[in-house]
């Protein structure tokens, strides 16, 4: 979706003000410590996977979006996957109190969610599909606005690019945001500069990006 | 600093009090493990974090045949090393060189490589960043003051799928017989992203 998160090339945020490397703490404040772990503990149950958590977060309207801290966008995402998966209800949400209890779920505990973190989720499918670029082709960025969730940036739609590297078939995040494990031919796309911001870019300089075969078309 | 965000639709305390409530609300469900919770930041806060990266930086730049495995498979590499998990099951490395330079940023949410950078710093997942990197990375880098000849090639990599980037630094000159353990001390986590350059002998403390 054309949502706020969609940031590639917006102008007007100001400087980046990091702060120094060495000083910086992991968490700013202690509520974020838990909204981490609490995302990352319910997204064990299995109730939705990467796709889906960061399409909740993006729905948010886009002025809260831009308002919310990263940890803030975190909780209220996190609120939206627990009311759509049936685990919570606004009921629960505003007054904190348990009204239905859930029965049929077993939180892992300290060792299985260690081993499932070492594990991650991997994305490579072995599954025999054939590409239908090669490095060298080059390519366009269909001119798409889906209103799901998806990964082909708004700043290259529409622009030509040069396949680089293919990746293998990927779990396609698209339909993975629907809850469909589908596989698709990925590859790493480079833009130049040029192409994508006009003449006053550098020449020598290039934006890649790893897209799904979906988002492109022979130009 | 209290938060990491511009404005906010909530003052502080009444946000801990939301969190407060949700976690006893997931607890008393059954939803969540309290033991599980400590564990996960636990992994976070003392195990997983940027002195991997160094490692991985280290050893390419010490040994020829690990850098060209490296860059050739990252994520078989880096397993071997024992790091992997959770946002880097599958892992590229770019190497930086005299004429190219590779920077990393995430416009569309905070994707990082975990297993070798831990989480991302705040600035990394901000709007300034995330904005700026694809449009113009140069002014970013002088941000960090990082300065780049007219000619040199910058690649920046948008990681829009479950593809991670680490970016191995250029070793610096004066390291000539450093052992792998005093080059990691060169090795910034903001070299691993790409927007500093590793840090030179004279700003750490030199075998």
């Amino acid at each position: 979706m054309n949502g706020a998160h969609d940031m590639g090339g917006m102008q007007g945020f100001g400087a980046i003000n990091a702060e120094p490397e060495l000083s910086e703490p992991l968490f700013h404040a202690d509520w974020e410590r838990p909204v981490f772990a609490l995302a990352l503990a319910t997204g064990m149950l299995g109730k939705w996977n990467i796709d889906i958590s960061r399409y909740a977060r993006e729905r948010q309207a886009p002025a809260d979006y831009l308002a919310n801290s990263y940890y803030e966008t975190w909780l209220a995402g996190l609120e939206t996957l627990l009311v759509e998966a049936n685990l919570v209800t606004e009921k629960e949400l505003q007054s904190g109190q348990m009204s239905s209890p859930v029965t049929d779920i077993r939180a892992p505990n300290p060792e299985q969610a260690a081993k499932i973190l070492a594990k991650g989720g991997p994305t490579l499918m072995d599954v025999p599909m054939t590409p239908r670029f090669k490095v060298g082709d080059t390519v366009r960025v269909i001119n798409a606005h889906p209103t799901g969730h998806t990964r082909a940036p708004r700043y290259v739609r529409g622009r030509i690019g040069t396949i680089d590297y293919y990746n293998g078939v990927h779990v396609f995040a698209d339909a993975s945001a629907e809850g469909r494990r589908e596989g698709q031919p990925q590859y790493n796309v480079r833009f130049s500069a040029r192409e994508l911001w006009g003449d006053d870019a550098p020449a020598t300089d290039g934006v890649y990006l790893d897209l799904w075969e979906p988002y492109l078309e022979a130009p | 600093m209290p938060h990491d965000g511009p404005d906010h639709t909530d003052p502080p305390e009444e946000i801990a009090l939301r969190v407060k409530a949700l976690q006893s609300l997931l607890i008393e469900k059954g939803l969540v493990d309290p033991d599980a919770l400590d564990e996960i930041v636990e992994t976070y806060e003392t195990k997983v974090g940027p002195q991997r990266g160094a490692k991985v930086v280290a050893r390419a730049w010490s040994d020829p045949d690990f850098k060209a495995r490296l860059l050739d498979d990252g994520t078989a590499a880096i397993v071997d090393m024992g790091y992997e998990g959770r946002q880097g099951e599958h892992m590229r490395v770019v190497e930086n060189t005299a004429e190219i330079h590779n920077l990393v940023v995430c416009t569309l949410c905070s994707c990082y490589p975990w297993p070798v950078l831990g989480l991302p710093p705040v600035w990394y997942k901000s709007a300034p960043y995330r904005s700026r990197a694809v449009i113009d990375p140069r002014g970013v880098l002088g941000e960090f003051g990082t300065t780049l000849d007219a000619d040199v090639n910058v690649r920046v990599w948008d990681s829009t799928s479950e593809m991670r980037y680490l970016v191995l630094p250029e070793r610096p000159a004066g390291t000539d017989g450093w052992s792998a353990e005093d080059l990691e001390k060169l090795v910034s986590r903001n070299s691993m992203i790409g927007v500093e350059k590793a840090r030179r002998p004279d700003q750490v403390d030199a075998p």
